[in-house]
């Protein structure tokens, strides 16, 4: 890996005023995949910010409906967070299949966000949920968060902050693991609630994206039949050594279909 | 049974150090005045060298030396070795061009050695080597293995038609005769796919000069340091062997990945007297699926002629199978000696002919992989053997039935004699421990889960324990087969044993120290056993190919008797009786009917404090070396049964069962044995369900190189397997033992296809059973 | 540029002045020369590497020194007894054979350790997803699996 500046900031509005400083700059939040990348030589930053030392960007809360977790809160966390468990079970599920258990113990979900990685489970999460993202300079709802391959709403040197998730009335994720990477080959993350049926698919494409179509399939019926009978386009889709694009189509409707039926 | 003798369930002797942190690899060494070497490898396929510019590169801090393929030419060293000869079948032998430790003039796979790098620091090598200017000039690549025949490009110009050999084997006419008779002909193609051993150590090395002694010391992730040795001594550096000294200590995983001599450490030997500075390379996980020998890669044509019972009157067989850009040591011996000769199985197949037609492509060497054309073979044989059940509508354990060899010895149409087995008895030990009565029942149960269930067999045979070195020689070796023990009794009755045999996991230290200890009645604390070092053992072939005790344990047990032996003549003149009137029983020397007796550990103090002691017939101390080589080799043989279920929305595969049931002869630690039959299952069903080394096609880069995208096992991947065991011991080995470390990866992926394909009703289907694989067969499948 | 590094590991203090760029594994092997811990693949998917921080089991080949800036690390060398007895989890996998070359064996040992109190009684399928960040090439989890459920009973 190729030397840089390291950055400690003990608060957000120093890290702020660092990252204002020009360069190529890179936010450390866990490091699981910024790190991998420096290695291979397809990131070479002149400096990195280290947020963990910001305080009051781990905690958890659940209040009025709303579950919101801070921006370096670690998916081991997430995932044994008794109140999250509580109130969106599908979302403590999703954050204890990430990666695997040691990349849980550090990655964390504003990393995992900002990343946007086509493949990520979380993205899935904030569209399924419809979650409102909070940065030091604003709130972003998750629908127009992810803009593509690696490829946020964020501005360069904004921070994610913390991630709201409304809890629905019910919601699952399923993951259909690629069997190398233990990414989602295709993951659906499902939700019905105050924002009606959502449906969020993850690994299909060059980012996270609803998929309408069986947003409304689950609307009129919340079957795993009804998804099943909802025929995706290939267009659009990755097709990769993994798996074909045509292959991809013909699996969203099945985890999301999966995804129905297992959904509390 | 001695509680820490042959027979029992010993845990071992090494796993302290490993358990601690206290094993030692090569990477852990660091030596004085330490360097480290970065290569600089083709980014290209095909290409060739214009030039290479290392100005930049030299200027970069820390760098020591750089070396390219220039420097090597102008030292006129040679080529890495092929270590045999193979004939093709119209007599002329195999092409073999020159395999340079760095690339002259041109590269030929992504990954060769263009150059190498020396710097103070390892991250300073790399970031030197990430600025040395090739000029290359991109060439087409030769990438597919079933169409490099009939590529217009040549990977090398000696073999115009990228054909290395055309190998033939077995009775062509015969079968040809077969066929004509034939009630049912049943035909498959398949493919068997390349794979990257991946031992979780990459490979490593550090060589340094010493320029009082004038001597080289290599420390290498090696299998066989002495053949290391020899290869790299005699036939590329043109270094004496007592000059030179291998030591491969502890190594973490082998699987054949580790035998041969590779250029790297080849490189660093030479240029460590020129910098005359240590030089240490670890291979990143990258450079390891560059780099490292892959392994089977065949496209393959079968028939067999069956009559109208389901016997099997002939078999033929077609490959074509990838040696990648260059010769690796012992590449073209995998699919002709290790795989034509075992085409017969288990059965009685009255002729059998194989030809192989050797390719080269722009890709890296392929060379032995656990089993090592053993696996390659089994999959053709087995998976045949399925397609004919189906076609002739007989229960595939009642086809095999009714072709297994049952007398003993029998002379296959392929060149072996099988010595021992009892291939029935396994079978039906496996059907009970499987519950295939109990089959049906589950498979409806998956039904009504909308799941499809499939049950699959294999009844595997191997060759192991290579073998015979004048057999081996006829065949084209050119290296011996023998393994060397050497047994030191200290003073006080302690025992060091000193092997040719190379442990990389298979618990040798242990297993070996058994066979001491029994054999001479003393604790097994009192016996240790070293290896891997060339300044420590006198000789030895290495480990591969299961042989590690059926030879390297014969040896032992072989200084083991001279020991013995001696001992009873030291044992004689202390107890005032005849040499002849001695017998040696646990651990004692007693005059036959008497009581007059001597322990082991007093004999050898008076073998050493030789007061008392026949001074004028018998030389003092006792310390005795043996070479053992094997009047035939070992065959290992066994039934496998996968029971799989598979979800036809997806294709996903679940491994629901695995059953096991081998015939390694003799056991000396069950707990071992089944470690191996569990990870070479475990490597076999890797294959089957998950793991493909795959390059581009056109550009030749290899696709999958990382855990990103080369599918490793896991542990959620597999259920337990359940193992069994059937003993009929070896005939010709003092042991009684026949190997056990390739036969799971031998067995295992034949009985997972079969099952796949049983499940969702398709003839075939290539490995890895993907999802997306399965998912399609069976689409093809519903609208066929 | 130049950190300053403070941190616990196996127990003793330690302060050193790394580069920035110095992964953990690094820092533990090379500066350390604690080479218990190994690097089997260096992007995060193989699990040789894993240590604990702070209690918490993590790959050491994808994290920088500086995250674990104050923290207490054990590594393999830190988990017997002083006087070399192993730990119940050591000694599960010498009694059930839980390993073969070795060189995953820090990183499953280490991995498997962090499951105390995390998992109760789990069955093998459990323990088996609780592997997901550790790669063995030579055991086939077999015995793995049943030396983490020797070794967890062992410790509670």
């Amino acid at each position: 890996m190729n030397a840089f500046e390291l950055h400690q900031p003990k608060d957000l509005a120093s890290a702020a005023t660092l990252a204002g400083g020009g360069g190529d700059l890179r936010f450390l939040a866990g490091g699981q995949s910024i790190l991998a990348s420096m290695k291979l030589g397809l990131a070479s930053p002149d400096a990195m910010i280290d947020l963990s030392l910001i305080p009051d960007m781990k905690a958890i809360t659940v209040a009025g409906g709303v579950v919101k977790i801070g921006a370096m809160a670690k998916h081991a966390d997430v995932a044994a967070n008794a109140d999250v468990k509580k109130a969106i079970p599908a979302l403590a599920d999703l954050a204890g299949g990430i990666g695997d258990r040691q990349v849980r113990n550090m990655g964390t979900i504003g990393g995992s966000l900002a990343n946007s990685d086509p493949a990520a489970c979380y993205p899935a999460a904030a569209l399924g949920l419809g979650a409102m993202i909070h940065t030091n300079k604003r709130n972003i709802a998750a629908d127009s968060f992810f803009l593509g391959l690696y490829e946020t709403a964020l501005d360069a040197g904004e921070i994610i902050t913390a991630v709201s998730f409304p809890v629905p009335e019910k919601a699952a994720y399923v993951k259909f693991k690629n069997s190398a990477s233990r990414f989602a080959l295709v993951g659906v993350f499902v939700s019905k609630g105050a924002q009606g049926v959502r449906v969020a698919v993850t690994g299909a494409a060059s980012c996270a994206f609803r998929a309408t179509a069986l947003e409304t399939a689950l609307a009129n019926s919340w079957t795993a039949a009804a998804c099943n009978a909802v025929k995706m386009s290939a267009d659009n889709l990755n097709g990769d050594l993994h798996a074909s694009a045509e292959y991809r189509a013909h699996l969203i409707p099945v985890i999301a279909g999966r995804a129905a039926a297992a959904a509390k | 049974m001695k509680a820490d003798g042959i027979g029992a369930r010993v845990t071992r002797k090494e796993d302290h150090r490993f358990l601690t942190g206290n094993g030692q690899y090569t990477d852990d060494i660091i030596l004085p005045r330490q360097t480290y070497a970065a290569f600089v490898r083709s980014p290209h396929a095909h290409a060739t060298i214009n030039g290479i510019n290392s100005a930049a590169a030299a200027a970069m801090p820390g760098v020591v030396a750089i070396f390219t393929g220039k420097d090597i030419e102008e030292s006129k060293i040679g080529g890495l070795p092929c270590g045999w000869g193979i004939t093709s079948k119209d007599g002329t032998p195999a092409i073999e061009p020159a395999h340079p430790i760095l690339c002259i003039g041109k590269a030929r796979y992504v990954g060769d050695h263009v150059a190498v790098v020396i710097a103070e620091t390892a991250e300073q090598a790399r970031a030197a080597a990430d600025v040395m200017d090739v000029d290359y000039g991109i060439l087409p690549a030769v990438v597919s293995t079933g169409t490099a025949a009939a590529s217009k490009t040549a990977v090398h110009d000696q073999a115009p038609n990228n054909v290395c050999y055309t190998w033939g084997h077995g009775d062509e006419a015969g079968v040809k005769a077969a066929f004509e008779k034939a009630h049912h002909i049943s035909t498959l193609d398949l493919i068997n796919q390349r794979l990257a051993p991946n031992a979780m150590e990459p490979r490593a090395a550090n060589a340094v000069y010493d320029r009082s002694s004038e001597s080289y010391t290599l420390y290498v992730a090696n299998q066989n340091p002495h053949v290391e040795r020899l290869l790299m001594c005699a036939f590329v550096l043109g270094i004496p062997e007592h000059k030179m000294r291998v030591v491969a200590p502890d190594v973490g995983g082998g699987f054949g990945s580790k035998i041969f001599v590779y250029a790297e450490e080849t490189v660093l030997v030479w240029a460590s007297k020129r910098v005359n500075r240590p030089i240490k390379w670890t291979a990143d996980r990258t450079e390891a699926f560059l780099s490292d020998a892959h392994g089977r890669d065949h496209v393959t044509k079968a028939q067999l002629a069956m009559d109208k019972d389901g016997k099997f009157l002939g078999f033929r067989v077609d490959t074509t199978a990838a040696m990648g850009a260059y010769l690796s040591t012992f590449s073209t011996a995998v699919p002709t000696i290790l795989y034509g000769t075992l085409l017969a199985g288990q059965y009685t197949t009255p002729s059998i002919y194989v030809e192989v037609t050797a390719v080269f492509t722009n890709t890296a060497p392929v060379d032995a992989y656990r089993g090592a054309g053993r696996p390659e073979a089994t999959y053709v044989v087995e998976r045949m053997v399925e397609v004919a059940a189906r076609d002739m509508k007989l229960d595939p354990a009642e086809i095999r039935r009714r072709n297994f060899i049952r007398t003993f010895p029998y002379a296959t149409p392929v060149g072996l004699t099988y010595d021992v087995g009892d291939y029935d008895a396994t079978l039906d030990s496996a059907i009970k421990m499987a519950d295939v009565a109990g089959f049906a029942a589950r498979r409806a149960a998956s039904e009504a889960r909308g799941m499809k269930r499939g049950l699959g067999y294999s009844s595997y045979i191997e060759a192991c324990g290579l073998a015979p070195s004048n057999v081996a020689g006829a065949l084209g070796a050119r290296a011996g087969l023998f393994e060397s023990g050497e047994v030191r009794v200290h003073p006080t009755g302690k025992v060091e044993v000193f092997t040719g045999s190379h442990s990389h996991g298979q618990g040798h230290e242990t297993t070996f120290a058994q066979v001491v200890a029994d054999k001479l009645g003393i604790p097994i604390e009192d016996v240790s056993i070293s290896h891997g070092d060339t300044g420590k053992v006198l000789f030895g072939m290495g480990t591969y190919g299961s042989r590690s005790l059926a030879v390297g344990g014969s040896a032992i047990v072989k200084a083991v008797d001279k020991v013995i032996a001696k001992g009873k003549k030291i044992a004689a003149h202390l107890l005032e009786a005849s040499d002849t009137d001695i017998e040696f029983v646990n651990g004692e020397f007693i005059v036959k009917g008497t009581d007059k007796k001597v322990p082991f550990a007093s004999v050898s103090l008076t073998a050493y404090v030789p007061h008392n002691y026949p001074l004028d017939k018998l030389e003092p101390g006792l310390n005795e070396n043996a070479f053992y080589d094997p009047t035939n080799f070992t065959y290992p043989a066994g039934t496998h049964i996968c029971e799989v279920e598979v979800d036809p929305q997806t294709g996903k595969v679940e491994i629901c069962a695995f059953t096991a049931v081998d015939d390694f002869g003799n056991i000396i630690n069950p707990m071992i044995v089944e470690g191996q039959v569990h990870g070479g299952v475990a490597q076999g069903l890797g294959q089957a369900l998950l793991e493909d080394c795959i390059y581009d096609p056109e550009s030749g880069q290899l696709l999958t190189a990382s855990y990103m995208d080369y599918a490793m096992p896991r542990a959620d991947d597999f259920p337990n397997f359940k193992v069994g065991n059937n003993v009929t011991a070896c005939t010709h080995n003092p042991l009684g033992v026949k190997g056990c470390g390739e036969a799971g990866a031998i067995g295992s992926p034949p009985a997972f296809i079969n099952a796949v394909t049983d499940a969702i009703g398709v003839k075939h289907i290539d490995m890895p059973a993907t999802p997306e694989r399965v998912w399609r067969a069976m689409q093809s499948a519903a609208h066929a | 540029m130049s950190v300053n590094i403070t941190m616990k590991v196996n127990g003793k203090s330690v302060t050193a002045a790394v580069e920035a760029s110095t992964t953990l594994v690094e820092f533990i092997r090379e500066h350390l020369r604690l080479t218990g811990t190994h690097v089997g693949c260096n992007t995060s998917q193989c699990g040789a590497c894993t240590v604990h921080v702070n209690g918490r089991a993590v790959k050491s080949c994808n994290m920088l020194v500086a995250q674990a800036q104050g923290a207490d690390v054990m590594t393999i060398e830190g988990l017997a007894a002083a006087n070399g007895d192993m730990h119940p989890m050591q000694a599960a996998f010498k009694e059930h054979h839980g390993l073969q070359c070795g060189f995953c064996t820090p990183g499953m040992v280490m991995s498997a350790c962090e499951l105390k109190g995390k998992v109760t009684n789990p069955s093998d399928q459990e323990i088996r997803a609780c592997l997901d960040g550790n790669i063995c090439r030579c055991t086939g989890y077999q015995n793995i699996v049943t030396s983490v459920k020797a070794g967890l009973a062992a410790m509670s």
